[in-house]
């Protein structure tokens, strides 16, 4: 049995059936004029062969092909890709399947942040009353290490709502290297949860042996197949339009493999662009559909997911703003186009602006969590403890966010409302109207031990202060003691053996760092 | 007329109208000339290349910053201007020795290898054009090898290199090496920055400098021309 996750019975959905249509329209306009510009060799050569017109544009060190993709290469793609991609997952009951034409959307972390953030309480006396102290959340930022990467993956493991690891903070231990952090990013998550695990691959070189580790913890290659522990996302088309070198090299070579691939665009209005939303989304979507169909090209039928991460720009330093309220529009639009399509869609929620968590973030993270979680992706990135578009990772922002989306589901839950439902609730009316006290209280004792009835927010305080933060930590503490189910001895050992560049430490202990 | 054309420079600077096409911020502003026309009739009328240059962009610029300073104005705003004075001084350039005016210098910018972000980049590039140096972009994805070629050609006064990437940083780092082993170390100054890098990172690999974001780039550069002066 997969995860639920939560269906979304009547999608929300911003465009009309002929706004998706011009959408789709332009997006096909735009793949033949002005076409994509194609720094990967590779890409230009099997556009080239299979019918699109592609010509050299620049050579010397670093040579580009302008590549004009026809409709009927896309829409062949688009037929080839298939509906449904299932992630796999170390225990088989946590898989994801992501139906392109089911909204039923799946909450997941990401992304790779720089920054961990560490949270302590110190005490606050009052000036005024010496008598009064009050615990403050502080926050301190410092850079992300293989020990943060497995205790967010633990915590992850033991959140009721998440579905899905994608790892949440970049590892720069001093032993970490270019040619070992992938290896040792896959086993820090996949060691830490039984989660679906997701992520970037940081060198190519590295890709075999990402592999060969899930591999071996599926239990072999087939079983990799039939259940896909481990998937990647590449961002191989940078806007406007422009296939990267070695990105697209990475994306080629998972579509070989047959693992599930994210094609990742992330324009940003305003800079990337067009500000305005009909060209924003016109651009995206060619760029992800570029994206898949190069996929189909070159190994037909291989899992994709149209991978949308548009945001809108900071007026005043030019950043991504996750916060801006366009950013939510796009990507509400996006998942409608990949419903259009039917191809499942990889989306962006959740991550806010400021630095720290407070009420802006939490302001800015449900709004976009509630809307674009309406509007069905099935896969809902970003979702879990991010914050500074994308930079910083706080844990405890994360169990926070598990009780936004334990709401956000339940609101979510089909109205009950039938014949059964409308007798009984008669029934009750009769009675209660015919009672001297005339109260229903004797009807929820029932519901309240069913799971009817919504539970409080697990983090209200009870003094005139603000103690979300302290009560979620306490809970972040609680989640961290609970025991994690690790890769079992024989296949660790395994691992080590067949595996080079991982750590010791990822299973002697992580206090101390090379 | 000297007075006209001038100030019109300077409107046209803080409306960050480059050519005549631009919308400018102002309604029915399009069709009329921009910096890049107006320029080109102040040199034709014969106006003094250090009036245009003080009197007309660089007041122009001045209201902006303080526009920027108030709230007035945003980055976008400020970028439209200091592309305007960008492509005034690239049209003033083969001018200024011919008239004794000493140009301010001229800047190598790149993103270093394996590193495909250039928002931060090219933002850094046109604010220093604004500010007057001729900066030529060398674009993203740039091995070292190319930059220390380029430092080698083109004898710029300053190479400004960028990352966003804690796995790219480093090639600043091999940049600054190869700069040394080529001999030519000593003749530029290296400025670094992009989101992950600090003052102290980049102390720690020998740059010159360092900026925080396009402002910053900018003022690095100037107290650098400034040092340079004094020393
Ligand atoms: C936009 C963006 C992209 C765009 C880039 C588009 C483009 N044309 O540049 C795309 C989508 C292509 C992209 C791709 C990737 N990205 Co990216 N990206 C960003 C993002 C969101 C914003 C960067 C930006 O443009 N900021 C706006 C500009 C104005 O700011 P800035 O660059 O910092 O520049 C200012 C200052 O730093 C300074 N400055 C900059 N350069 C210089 C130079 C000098 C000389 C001076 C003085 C000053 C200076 O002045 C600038 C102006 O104020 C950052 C997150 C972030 N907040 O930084 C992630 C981020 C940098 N990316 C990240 C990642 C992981 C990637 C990918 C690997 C994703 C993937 N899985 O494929 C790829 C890498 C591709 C590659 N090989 O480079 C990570 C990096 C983590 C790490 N390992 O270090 C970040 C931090 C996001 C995250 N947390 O996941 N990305």
């Amino acid at each position: 049995m997969p995860r639920e996750g939560i269906l979304v019975h009547n999608p929300y959905e911003r465009m009309t059936k002929e706004q998706v249509r011009q959408i789709h329209h332009a997006s096909m306009q735009i793949l033949t004029d002005p076409g994509l510009i194609s720094f990967n060799r590779r890409a230009a050569e099997i556009f080239a062969s299979n019918g699109a017109e592609v010509t050299p544009v620049s050579s010397g060190d670093h040579p580009t092909w302008l590549v004009k993709i026809p409709e009927k290469l896309v829409l062949h793609a688009l037929d080839s890709a298939p509906r449904i991609v299932k992630l796999g997952a170390r225990n088989p009951d946590n898989a994801l399947i992501l139906n392109g034409e089911e909204p039923r959307v799946y909450f997941v972390t990401g992304s790779e942040t720089n920054i961990w953030l560490d949270v302590e309480f110190p005490t606050y006396v009052k000036k005024s009353d010496p008598k009064i102290e009050i615990q403050v959340p502080e926050f301190r930022p410092r850079r992300g290490t293989v020990a943060d990467l497995c205790q967010s993956a633990h915590v992850c493991e033991h959140l009721e709502t998440l579905d899905g690891y994608i790892r949440t903070v970049n590892i720069q231990d001093k032993d970490i290297t270019e040619d070992n952090k992938d290896v040792n990013k896959f086993f820090a998550s996949l060691n830490n949860t039984t989660k679906h695990v997701m992520s970037g691959l940081t060198s190519l070189s590295q890709l075999d042996n990402v592999v060969n580790m899930a591999r071996i913890i599926a239990g072999g290659e087939e079983e990799l197949k039939q259940n896909p522990i481990i998937s990647f996302i590449t961002c191989l088309v940078k806007s406007p339009l422009q296939f990267v070198e070695d990105t697209t090299d990475t994306f080629i070579e998972v579509c070989k493999r047959g693992l599930p691939v994210v094609v990742s665009s992330s324009p940003q209005a305003g800079t990337t662009a067009p500000m305005k939303e009909a060209g924003i989304m016109a651009q995206i979507n060619a760029e992800v559909l570029a994206g898949i169909t190069l996929g189909q090209l070159v190994n037909k039928g291989t899992p994709v997911l149209y991978g949308s991460v548009p945001v809108r720009a900071r007026m005043d330093n030019l950043d991504d703003s996750y916060g801006a309220v366009e950013t939510s529009q796009y990507n509400v639009d996006c998942s409608q186009m990949a419903r259009y399509y039917k191809i499942p869609n990889y989306s962006t929620s959740g991550v806010c602006d400021p630095r720290t968590p407070g009420t802006q973030s939490s302001v800015e993270r449900l709004f976009s969590d509630i809307l674009v979680t309406l509007s069905g992706p099935q896969y809902l990135h970003c979702a879990y403890g991010l914050l500074e578009c994308n930079s910083v990772f706080c844990l405890t922002q994360a169990v926070l966010d598990d009780a936004h989306f334990q709401m956000i589901k339940f609101f979510l839950r089909p109205a009950r409302i039938d014949e059964t439902e409308i007798a009984e609730s008669l029934k009750q009316i009769r009675e209660v109207v015919a009672t001297p006290q005339k109260l229903y209280i004797s009807y929820i004792r029932r519901a309240m031990r069913s799971r009817q009835i919504s539970p409080p927010y697990p983090f209200e305080g009870d003094r005139e202060t603000d103690d979300v933060f302290a009560l979620a930590y306490k809970r972040m503490q609680e989640l961290l003691a609970r025991p994690v189910d690790h890769i079992d001895p024989a296949t660790t050992a395994r691992i080590f053996e067949e595996i080079p560049g991982l750590l010791r430490r990822q299973v002697d202990g992580l206090k101390t760092e090379g | 007329m000297t007075e006209d054309i001038i100030d019109l420079i300077k409107e046209n600077v803080i409306q960050g109208r480059v050519t005549q096409d631009d919308e400018g911020l102002e309604e029915g502003m399009a069709g009329e000339p921009g910096v890049t026309e107006l320029v080109g009739e102040a040199i034709e009328q014969g106006i003094g290349l250090s009036d245009i240059i003080k009197t007309g962009l660089t007041e122009g610029m001045e209201t902006v910053g303080q526009k920027f300073e108030a709230e007035e104005y945003y980055i976008p705003d400020m970028l439209a201007s200091a592309e305007a004075v960008g492509a005034a001084m690239e049209i003033l350039e083969p001018h200024l020795a011919e008239n004794g005016i000493e140009a301010k210098g001229k800047i190598i910018m790149a993103t270093v290898k394996g590193d495909l972000h250039d928002i931060g980049k090219n933002i850094v590039s046109i604010l220093l054009r604004g500010a007057g140096y001729a900066v030529k972009d060398l674009g993203n994805d740039v091995d070292t090898q190319t930059i220390v070629d380029a430092v080698i050609e083109e004898r710029p006064q300053y190479l400004g290199l960028s990352a966003l990437l804690t796995s790219t940083m480093m090639q600043m780092k091999d940049v600054i090496q190869a700069l040394t082993d080529s001999g030519i170390r000593d003749q530029v100054k290296v400025i670094v920055g992009g989101a992950p890098v600090s003052e102290e990172f980049a102390r720690s690999i020998g740059a010159d400098g360092y900026g925080a974001d396009g402002f910053d780039a900018v003022r690095a550069v100037e107290s650098l021309a400034s040092d340079k002066a004094k020393g």
